[in-house]
């Protein structure tokens, strides 16, 4: 996002007003004030409302007999912040398991949908016959509905009739046995295979929009200097594209750490142990325990950390990326 | 770039492989929709053994599909139309306006789009619970609440994105206009938004396809009227058996639309993405 100085608005167009002047420039000057109004009604609507009704929940003993009358519920203080953060206690205790696993979760995914995104994104990067259908075919799963890829994977991933036990199985005999994938302990790799599967193609939609801006002249230069095509990706497609990772990572962090809707459908409603991510952790807790304001809390608790990591990681590659110009 | 035989051959293999992983579910998708209930029960078979239509004529009377589908239809719909229009007035004055509170605006629609959906869901569920209570007004439950929940991601993303790519339109094409006399609206209408149609169709088919795949609002959000097709394909699994087949067929005929629509306007949306977000 820039933010340019400002730029005075255009004496051409202020030369044919006749009115009085002041009229003028007050009408200019409530301009754009006037054309952000309904963004920002809406925006205060939808964003600012409920973030301050959360953050009053939080501090509220929000329990099932006071969601239709919310005024009525007895207020707690930090009481709830207490109780999420109190890790030897079991609430406490399945807060801290569930932020780690989400954790591994986002870092395992992320770092594969860059890996892969990028492999792709490089690989296609100049002409053969092909190309244009197989960008296509990279696209495929980022345009798919979530929940109706979603659901084909948790049937592929189904112990006794679906793809996975089959191929690694019964055909590739890489594994014993037809484990569960679901449930259990491999509940966690099958929730990442999904994510990446689905985070992938935006990392390539980006990276490929990025390369393109990527001067031919570059490539001609180093391959007059003698640099081989490996060399070339590693000299001048990697340092030409650290602009796009930095915006590219952070959004791809952000959309894995809030994801909700993956293992929301591949599990259903009760995650399993091993895949608890915090969105889900936050949603049972509130909904299948109706204790809104213990939810409102680690939502709360939530935000704030995602607020520290999005600003850390903007600090850190910003100051890299000046001391480079 | 001169290409080795070695470079050439990673290329094939890695997009191979990439475009298998990509396509499986799709394929089986595709497959699994073919064959009757029995063999996707039974353990699974690459080819189908015997190929039936059947799941897709089953799936219109097994859950509502077609009910759910107008659900997703009217809230994908009236989430997109009114995020862009917005979008459209209030991504103008910050691309072409410097006013006070410029950068608190900026900074704030780009600060909402990294907060997490239950953030929203808690105190909106109350809040709608709430003015039901109190006013008579079901917001709970109805096409329009849905609407409104969704607008929390589909409205700062499509400002976010229009700005960038209202930025990349030369100003002296609204100026001219402005010298030619039209008013800043005039200005908008007749010259801008026509200049930016590639930008606001990446925008809008975006938000189309994240509200047509939404599912958090979605499951606490609707009633048995309003589902929309996120929650309503959980419809095929009872207590004791899942209509694998079904589920399948039901998949695709929901995908398609927003899959189709995806890969024809490709090219805007890599052009509407170069401009707006990766910059």
């Amino acid at each position: 996002m820039t933010v340019t100085t400002a730029a005075p608005p255009s004496p051409a167009a202020e030369a044919p007003a006749r009115g009085p002047r002041r009229a003028v420039r007050l009408r200019r000057a409530a301009l754009p004030y006037v054309l952000l109004l309904p963004a920002l009604v809406l925006e205060l609507l939808v964003h600012l409302v409920p973030m301050t009704v959360g953050a009053v929940m939080s501090f509220k003993e929000l329990t099932q007999f006071f969601v239709r009358d919310w005024g009525s519920a007895p207020w707690t203080g930090l009481g709830n912040y207490r109780v999420a953060v109190r890790f030897d206690a079991p609430v406490g205790q399945a807060l801290l398991h569930s932020f780690l696993i989400t954790c591994g979760f986002t870092v395992l995914s992320v770092g594969l949908s860059w890996l892969l995104g990028t492999a792709a994104a490089i690989l296609t990067q100049e002409r053969f016959r092909g190309r244009a259908l197989l960008r296509g075919v990279f696209l495929i799963p980022y345009a798919l509905p979530v929940y109706a890829a979603v659901i084909t994977w948790s049937f592929m991933f189904q112990r006794d009739n679906g793809l996975v036990n089959h191929l690694f199985h019964d055909q590739l005999h890489l594994a014993s046995g037809h484990p569960f994938w679901l449930i259990g302990g491999n509940s966690f790799a099958a929730l990442v295979t999904v994510s990446v599967w689905r985070s992938w193609p935006f990392a390539f939609l980006c990276l490929t929009a990025g390369l393109q801006n990527i001067p031919r002249e570059l490539y001609e230069a180093a391959a007059m200097d003698g640099a081989g095509i490996w060399q070339q990706i590693r000299r001048i497609t990697m340092p030409s594209l650290r602009p796009v990772n930095q915006v590219l990572v952070l959004v791809l962090f952000l959309w894995t750490f809030n994801d909700f809707n993956t293992p929301y459908v591949l599990f259903g409603k009760s995650a399993p142990d091993a895949a608890d991510v915090i969105s889900i952790h936050i949603y049972q807790s509130s909904f299948i325990t109706w204790n809104f304001g213990s939810g409102a809390a680690m939502s709360v608790l939530l935000l704030l950390f995602l607020l520290l990591v999005t600003a850390g990681y903007l600090i850190a590659t910003t100051r890299g990326r000046d001391a480079d110009a | 770039m001169r290409e080795t035989r070695a470079f050439v051959w990673t290329r094939r293999i890695v997009l191979t492989l990439l475009a298998a992983f990509a396509l499986t579910p799709v394929y089986v998708m595709l497959s699994a929709s073919l064959k009757p209930l029995a063999e996707v029960q039974g353990a699974f078979r690459w080819l189908p053994g015997r190929l039936t239509l059947r799941p897709y004529l089953d799936i219109w009377h097994t859950v509502p599909l077609a009910h759910y589908f107008v659900n997703s239809l009217i809230v994908a719909t009236g989430s997109t139309l009114a995020s862009v229009v917005v979008a459209v007035f209030a991504a103008y004055g910050v691309s072409r306006h410097r006013f006070r509170g410029r950068r608190l605006f900026t900074v704030t629609v780009l600060s909402t789009q990294m907060f997490p959906g239950i953030l929203f869901l808690l105190p909106m569920f109350l809040l709608f619970v709430n003015i039901g209570n109190a006013t008579g007004i079901a917001l709970y439950g109805s096409r329009g609440g849905l609407i409104l929940t969704y607008l929390t991601f589909s409205l700062p993303f499509s400002i976010w994105m229009l700005v960038g790519y209202l930025d990349s339109i030369p100003r002296d094409l609204d100026e001219a206009a402005l010298t030619d006399g039209c008013g800043p609206l005039g200005a908008l209408l007749r010259v801008v938004v026509p200049a930016a149609v590639p930008g606001i169709v990446a925008v809008a088919v975006y938000a189309f396809m994240t509200a047509w795949g939404e599912v958090l609002f979605a499951s606490v959000m609707t009633n048995d009227t309003t589902r929309t097709l996120a929650v309503g394909l959980q419809g095929y699994a009872t207590e004791t058996d899942v209509y694998w087949n079904q589920v399948m067929a039901a998949s695709l005929v929901v995908s398609v639309p927003v899959v189709a629509g995806f890969l024809l306007l490709q090219r805007y949306l890599v052009a509407g993405l170069t401009a707006g977000a990766v910059k």
